[in-house]
């Protein structure tokens, strides 16, 4: 049995999904921030599969520039972090409700 | 089944067992260790898939750098251990996610997309071929993500500040 694109693009599909459940059911602000990482990179995953399967570096060049942007991502998201358990010495997203309906 | 195959299943099984781990485990170091093994996991498929380089910058930006600061800032904030119970989202988050998962696959599954790789030649997926095409076609994007990156070293430092003296 040989492994072709779509077993990579499932397996990149079922990390996704992994990353969708961290995101919608934990309650720690750092696990959701990783969780979020975990879903860039079964995207990355899925952007060097296709390179690969046809052939072409462009999909590695657009994963390099999405490593760009999830280390900015990382930063800002964690000084955000920084800067909410100073005022609110917390980490559960729940307690966060000042502009909750 | 040939030793490629072989290879690649073992992988993704471990891959997912880390990725699960990430998610459930219910201690936020744990959580960052199971997230740096996922990570040298993808890093060792790019290498299968013959993009050693982005295979190298993945171990050094994410499994170096970006873990390196999850883990300093767990540290420096040290948060209660152990999250509270979950209560009814566990499973509706659950659920949702699985429908996400059901609707992709069948998407992904399908016969028509290519089984065999082009054959590589021999600079493919090489830092040369790779900055060709960087500093080619790509290099007005190159440059707003160094303006990005700019950016967000400038705001890192604005939010984790301590406040203005008054």
């Amino acid at each position: 049995m040989i492994v072709g694109l779509q077993h990579y693009l499932i397996l990149s599909a079922v990390i996704f999904s992994i990353g969708v459940i961290g995101v919608l059911i934990r309650r720690n602000l750092i696990v959701i921030l990783m969780s979020i990482e975990l879903m860039l990179n079964a995207v990355n995953l899925t952007f060097i599969a296709f390179s690969r399967y046809l052939g072409s570096t462009d999909g590695q060049v657009i994963v390099f520039f999405v490593m760009a942007v999830a280390a900015a991502e990382a930063v800002i998201g964690l000084a955000i972090i920084i800067s909410v358990f100073r005022h609110r010495q917390t980490l559960d997203p729940q307690e966060m409700q000042l502009l909750k309906w | 089944m040939d030793i490629e195959s072989l290879i690649f299943y073992l992988l993704a099984t471990l891959l997912l067992i880390a990725s699960l781990l990430v998610v459930f485990l219910r201690n936020v170091v744990h959580c960052a260790m199971a997230l740096v093994t996922a990570l040298l996991l993808i890093a060792v498929l790019f290498i299968i898939l013959h993009a050693p380089m982005i295979g190298v910058l993945q171990v050094i930006i994410y499994a170096g750098a970006i873990m390196v600061l999850f883990l300093f800032v767990i540290m420096f904030l040290n948060p209660a251990v152990l999250e509270q119970q979950r209560g009814i989202w566990w499973g509706f988050g659950t659920i949702l996610a699985s429908l996400l998962a059901g609707l992709l696959i069948p998407l992904l599954g399908r016969d028509e997309l290519p089984t065999d790789p082009v054959a590589a030649t021999e600079l493919f997926g090489s830092p040369e071929m790779l900055a060709k095409s960087l500093f080619n076609e790509f290099v007005l994007p190159f440059e707003i993500a160094s303006v990005l990156l700019l950016v967000a070293i400038i705001g890192a430092v604005v939010l984790a500040k301590r406040g203005h003296k008054s």
